[in-house]
Parts: structure tokens; sequence; C-alpha cells
């Protein structure tokens, strides 16, 4: 409590305007949220489609693709890790990134290789820090992801998925070698107030989704395909993935702005608090200013009056 | 949902770009330009860069440009889904012009310059026939 009250008030000030950064930070996570959960509301409709098509293909024809198929002896899994470009946003990053190392070691005892792809700065810093090697990563978007990235994204896990085992890669491509699964990890929204980190495997895909069950007149429509099932396949597939990894990130931006919001919220309540107890200090000094100046008068005259008294 | 007009759905990756009743509609998939009527068999195909056409029921015909994807037909309800798509009027002609000269100039012969080529003259088509 040595301070001075001018040191009191420098900080009251500091603490002060801090607030208000953190305070316009909550107010346009705040107003970003709803235009991310508007973002993904606007790409169901693609999904739901191309859920149902797939799942038709699936159903009516027994051809065996590439991408649906279980490689026999799985030995290199490629890991997708959506994290956030940006800090301030209370534990998002690290919290996907632990749920993300929990996945790596379990596929590690079950004998597998890991390959890291990231899309995020945050992700991409923290394997950097640390020396591990990242396959390729994507940055500059995550809270705001267009399809274009998705596609980039999904194509070249794909390509890494295709590719055989062990083979290196050629030399016009950056990816890794091939792999034999895909798992994706990202942040699932569930509400503004609880953001779940999730691990889903992408590929070998496992189409049918039980999740909607089909309407009366939506039974066994006996599609015809053009040009022909498997070419249908090969064009749906690789867009279901991709479709896929931006629900992903859609649901990964949602969240990771509801983090911010979040965590500036405390942040800002944080600052409130500090203010308040700072401003108490503040008067207590200054009280304490008024009190001493005041006995030292009052001293003073009483010591003027005793050597008046004495010299009478 | 009547006998005789098709729901239709045009969907891109991140927004329902329109959805109606119609009488007839036009596309063009890998094979040729296909029209589907009302009532027509259920079908998957694929689509390539092209123009979509769409009569109403109001005898309002809607054209929109959309990237290659593919089409669905069951129980009288289409959906067109493509990665981007772009009704008619949402288009600047003179840009999509712009764009077009652009790729085409660009020189470059691979898939992805041809493709790129394809799609702005899918967008430059859209926009002519809807003015």
């Amino acid at each position: 409590m040595a301070l001075s009250l001018r040191e009191y008030r420098a900080r009251i000030k500091s603490t002060e305007s801090m607030k208000k950064i953190t305070r316009a930070m909550e107010l346009i996570a705040a107003s970003r949220i709803i235009k991310a959960q508007q973002r993904a509301q606007a790409a169901a409709p693609y999904a739901r489609e191309l859920t149902r098509a797939v799942s038709a293909v699936a159903t009516f024809s027994n051809v065996d693709h590439p991408l649906t198929t279980e490689p026999e002896d799985p030995k290199r899994a490629a890991v997708l890790i959506v994290t956030s470009d940006r800090g301030l946003a209370g534990a998002y990053s690290s919290s996907v990134i632990k749920e993300a190392e929990r996945l790596a070691q379990k596929l590690r005892a079950e004998g597998k290789e890991i390959e890291t792809y990231i899309c995020g700065r945050k992700g991409e810093g923290y394997f950097k820090f640390r020396a591990r090697p990242v396959v390729q990563s994507w940055t500059g978007f995550s809270d705001q992801p267009t399809y274009d990235v998705a596609r980039e994204v999904g194509d070249a896990l794909i390509s890494a998925f295709l590719r055989e085992t062990g083979e290196e890669p050629g030399e016009d491509e950056r990816g890794g070698v091939g792999v034999d699964e895909v798992h994706v990890v990202y942040t699932r929204f569930k509400s503004m107030l609880v953001q779940e980190p999730t691990a889903t495997r992408l590929l070998p895909l496992e189409v049918i989704e039980g999740t909607e069950e089909p309407a009366e007149d939506d039974v066994l429509p006996l599609y015809e395909f053009e040009p022909s099932a498997a070419e249908v396949l090969d064009g749906l597939l690789p867009r279901y993935v991709q479709s896929r990894i931006y629900f992903a990130m859609l649901q990964a931006a949602a969240s990771e702005l509801a983090a911010r919001q979040k965590a500036m919220k405390s942040a800002t309540d944080n600052a409130d608090e500090m203010i308040k107890k700072y401003t108490r200090i503040a008067n207590q000094a200054r009280q304490a200013g008024i009190t001493q100046e005041i006995s030292e008068i009052v001293g003073g005259v009483n010591a003027l009056a005793d050597a008046n008294a004495g010299s009478e | 949902m009547s006998d005789d007009t098709l729901q239709v759905e045009l969907v891109a990756a991140d927004r329902l770009v329109w959805s109606g009743e119609a009488k007839m509609l036009i596309a063009r998939t890998t094979e040729g330009d296909v029209g589907i009527l009302p009532n027509h068999a259920p079908m998957l195909s694929l689509m390539v860069d092209g123009v979509v056409d769409v009569q109403t029921t109001e005898g309002e015909t809607w054209i929109a440009a959309v990237d290659a994807g593919f089409l669905s037909v069951a129980h009288n309800r289409v959906s067109v889904l493509a990665e981007h798509a772009e009704m008619s009027h949402e288009i600047d002609l003179e840009k999509a012009r712009h764009d077009l000269e652009r790729a085409k100039e660009s020189g470059e012969n691979d898939d992805e310059a041809q493709s790129a080529v394809r799609r702005h003259e899918a967008r430059v088509r859209a926009a002519e026939q809807a003015s």
C-alpha cells in the first residue's frame, strides 16, 4: 500500500481502457455468432440433400468405392485439427488441441502413425513451437470459413487417403504419405454456453446416418443413374466429404466466437472488479493523505502554542 | 404436393439459392441437356458447369448459373446441388463478360483453366438469357 494516489489513478485509467477493449470484443463476437449460426443454417439444405443422395446411391447400388472401403490393416491415420486463428478466446484452441492429443494417443496405441493437418494459426503455432511435423496447414479463415477452403482441405485429405500407404507423394504434390484413415477434431457448437471438442472419423466413410427417417412417400425411389451408379458415386462422395469438413468448420467458427464472447465477458467483469478495488484503495489513500495533513497541521499548531506558552 | 408441378430446390453449398414450384426444369448433365417434367422417373445424375432453366407454374422463367454438381429427381421433387450457384439477376453481366475474357486470355490449357472458362461462359449465358 505504499503506492501514491497518482499511481492508483493511473492503474484505474489503464484498467478502464482495457475494459473498453474487452467489452468491444465481446460485442463484436456476440454479433458475429449470429452470423455464424445463420451461415451454418444456410449450409444445412445442401448437406441434407447430399446425405439423401449419397444414401440413395449406397442403398441402390452395390458399387464399391475406394472412399468407403475399410483398409484391412490401417497403419497411418491423418488427423485434421480445426483451431482458431486468433487468441483471446479462453481455452478454445487448447481444449481442441488437447482432444486431438487424446485421439492421437489412442491411435498410436492401436499401432497407427499420425499425420497431422491443421486449420488455424493457433494450432500451427502450437506444433511449430514443439517442433512437431505438420503435413499441411491452412490459416486465415477460422471465424468465417468459405466453402472453397473446405474444398481445398477436402481435396488434400482425399488425395492423401487415396494414395497407397507409405507411398511418397509425387513432386508437385504437397501432401504427405498416403493414409488409411482420416479423423477430424473440431469443436461442436451445442449452445451459446456449451461447446464440445469432438473427434470423428471422416474416412473411410460410413454413409448411412440413420438420423432421418424417410417419409412415407419417400420409400425406395428407384433411381436411374446417369451416366452410371459408379460415376455418380464418384462425383458425390468427394463432395460429401467436403461438405462434412465445411460443416465442421462452420461449427468450429461458431464455437470460437462463443468462446471468445465468454472469455471477453469474464475479462470485462474482472476489469470491473479491479476498477472497484482500485477505486477503494485510491480513496483510502486519499483519505489517509488528508488525515495525515490534518494531524500535521494540528500538531504544528499545538507545537507553536506550546512554544508560545513556554516563552511567556 | 399436386401431381403436375415440380418442387424445385436450387441449393448451393453455403445457401439455398431458390426454391419454388415449377412446370419444367432444364439442366445440363454429363450426358447432355435434360428437361425434367412433372412425374419424371427418379433420377440421380451429374451436372457440368452450365445454365439451369426453371419455368415456374406462374409462367415465369428463372435462369441460374451453376457449377458442376448434381441433380436428383424423385416424387416430383427436384434438387439441384452445386458448390456455387447464382440466379441470373444476381450476376453482373459486364463483370461476368470481363471475367470470361480474362479466363480465356490466361492462355493456360489445363483442366482447371478450361473449367474456369466454362464456368464464366455459363454465367455470361445465364445473364444474357435473362436480360
